[in-house]
């Protein structure tokens, strides 16, 4: 298929769709609207199943409903919006149901503003709702990624039995880049046969949430952590940009990524070695990449749309909380390539 | 060539994010790097709105201008005010001349001064596709793309039923076209 012109949050609609998805439950808000819009018309037309919900508490319920009945369901919301499914996210979390949660995020907190943010790391990544939990966060940087990692969003989940949050920020779900579509499956997967389809003359099916008898909750949750070890494991996904005989090294994700990109190539034309590694998951977290580059990289320039949220993370990954800088912007502005630079320079002064 | 920025601006609704999209569209067409990245605020029907198009031969990084860039196309005098300051030395301001005038000095002396919607009421009666003047214009002065892919992106963007659309297009392109080159012939 040629490539076409789109806008993130409609590609990632029709990549959706592309992988099989064919339920969607949400509710309107700035700035992802565009893509509840394009599947309210789109998914009819495939025999599927758009319903805009009264309110993203009842989108997300739903969305574990449809989930627990064993369909590829997606939800998808800013910010504000997600903060209101983060009941349901736990709840779909807790009985192991494989779900796709789009995050356009805006600034915050509470309302804030609809232009694009990264403050709902700490949300998303180490978890909004209550309890023993992580769900896979992957962080697309172009509208084709964005397609690339929901149709993958949607392996994952099924096949870990876990939700998979898409998390971008408003500029991705606004911009146009041209993409393609190519639904490739990551794996087999085989016939959900623990899914609620009516008993009939089968076994029976639960998909519960309450334990009554603590010592059977931790074993619940023991069970899940050995599938987060396992995804831990395997699912690690990164981009080490210019990172051959760099002396420092950005540390940036989704958009901001992208602008860091742009300052590199200003820097190394003034001589300053200097790469990024750029997580494409946020959860698990790169740990490999650190280990693999750690030595060689005198500091880490985090950058953000946030306050410093990724920092945290970035620290643990090196293993040394003075080796990271941190320079993000916060409330909806996205960071110029200029004032990166300055920051840059600053750090590594006259260390070319 | 490696990389052009271009950003297009104007009130809501006279077709400054059309413009863009058929510019970067035509790019794609020609196997470009293309990114097209609206501003979207409490933007509505009479107040401003704006894009910027990146086309590049390497892959894009910031989508986001704010500076050196190739081009400025301004819709309307807050546009011009606005954006003036982000054009590269030696960039094409081309402004709508029925609505924006340089009042001052700019950062480029090429400029070209398109009365777009006097020409698109003269010749279709209405003001609306003042855009594709103007675009007709920017592909005469700063190149981006070819008049062939511009025509091609047309036949993409008005699919179906809105291939009645086409002629009009292509006319008020033109229109754009020579009246630019006669400008700085």
């Amino acid at each position: 298929m040629a490539k076409v012109l789109m806008k993130g949050n409609e590609a990632i609609g029709k990549a959706a769709i592309e992988a099989g998805c064919r339920y969607f439950f949400g509710y309107p808000i700035t700035p992802q609207s565009e893509l509840p819009e394009y599947l309210s018309s789109e998914l009819p037309k495939v025999g599927g199943m758009f319903v805009q919900a009264e309110s993203e508490v009842s989108a997300i319920n739903m969305v574990y409903g449809a989930a627990a009945a064993g369909a590829r369901v997606l939800t998808s919301s800013s910010s504000p919006g997600i903060a209101l499914k983060q009941e349901g996210i736990g709840y779909i979390t807790n009985a192991s149901l494989p779900a796709v949660i789009v995050n356009m995020m805006r600034g915050g907190p509470g309302l804030g503003t609809i232009q694009p943010g990264q403050a709902d790391y700490h949300m998303t990544v180490k978890g909004g709702s209550n309890g023993d939990y992580q769900n896979i966060v992957v962080a697309p940087a172009s509208v084709q990624e964005a397609v690339d990692m929901v149709m993958e969003a949607f392996d994952l989940a099924d096949h870990y039995r876990v939700p998979v949050i898409v998390l971008a920020d408003g500029l991705i779900g606004q911009m146009m880049e041209p993409v393609e579509f190519h639904y490739v499956p990551k794996w087999d997967l085989p016939e959900k046969d623990w899914a609620l389809r009516g008993k009939g003359d089968g076994e029976k099916h639960m998909v519960e949430n309450l334990v009554m008898e603590a010592r059977e909750c931790e074993e619940w949750n023991l069970a899940h952590y050995r599938v987060y070890r396992k995804i831990e494991e395997q699912e690690q996904d990164w981009e080490e940009y210019k990172l051959e005989d760099a002396e420092y090294a950005f540390v940036a994700y989704g958009t901001v990524s992208r602008i860091v990109k742009s300052a590199i190539s200003q820097l190394r034309e003034e001589g300053y070695k200097i790469g990024l590694i750029r997580p494409k998951k946020l959860w698990p977290f790169p740990q490999k990449a650190f280990d693999r580059w750690d030595g060689q990289i005198k500091k880490y320039l985090d950058v953000e749309m946030s306050m410093g949220q990724m920092v945290q993370d970035v620290a643990y990954a090196c293993n040394d909380k003075h080796k990271i800088e941190f320079y993000g912007r916060t409330g909806g502005i996205v960071p110029g390539v200029e004032e990166i630079v300055v920051f840059a320079k600053k750090i590594m002064g006259g260390d070319k | 060539m490696s990389t052009q920025k271009i950003c297009c601006a104007g009130f809501g609704g006279q077709g400054a994010l059309s413009l863009g999209k058929i510019l970067a569209y035509a790019a794609m067409l020609e196997g470009k790097e293309v990114s097209w990245c609206p501003s979207y605020g409490p933007e509505m029907r009479g107040g401003t709105a704006n894009c910027h198009v990146i086309v590049s031969d390497e892959a894009i990084g910031s989508p986001v201008i704010a500076e050196n860039a190739a081009c400025l196309i301004a819709m309307n005098q807050p546009s011009l005010d606005k954006f003036q300051d982000i054009i590269a030395d030696g960039g094409v301001i081309v402004l709508n001349s029925d609505l924006a005038q340089l009042h001052g000095s700019a950062k480029t002396d090429k400029i070209y001064a398109v009365p777009a919607n006097t020409m698109a009421q003269n010749a279709f009666g209405s003001a609306k596709l003042a855009n594709i003047i103007l675009l007709g214009a920017v592909v005469q002065s700063v190149g981006v793309v070819r008049t062939e892919s511009i025509e091609e992106a047309f036949a993409q963007v008005f699919g179906g039923a809105k291939e009645k659309f086409i002629p009009d297009n292509k006319k008020a392109f033109a229109l754009g076209y020579t009246f630019a080159k006669g400008e700085h012939a």
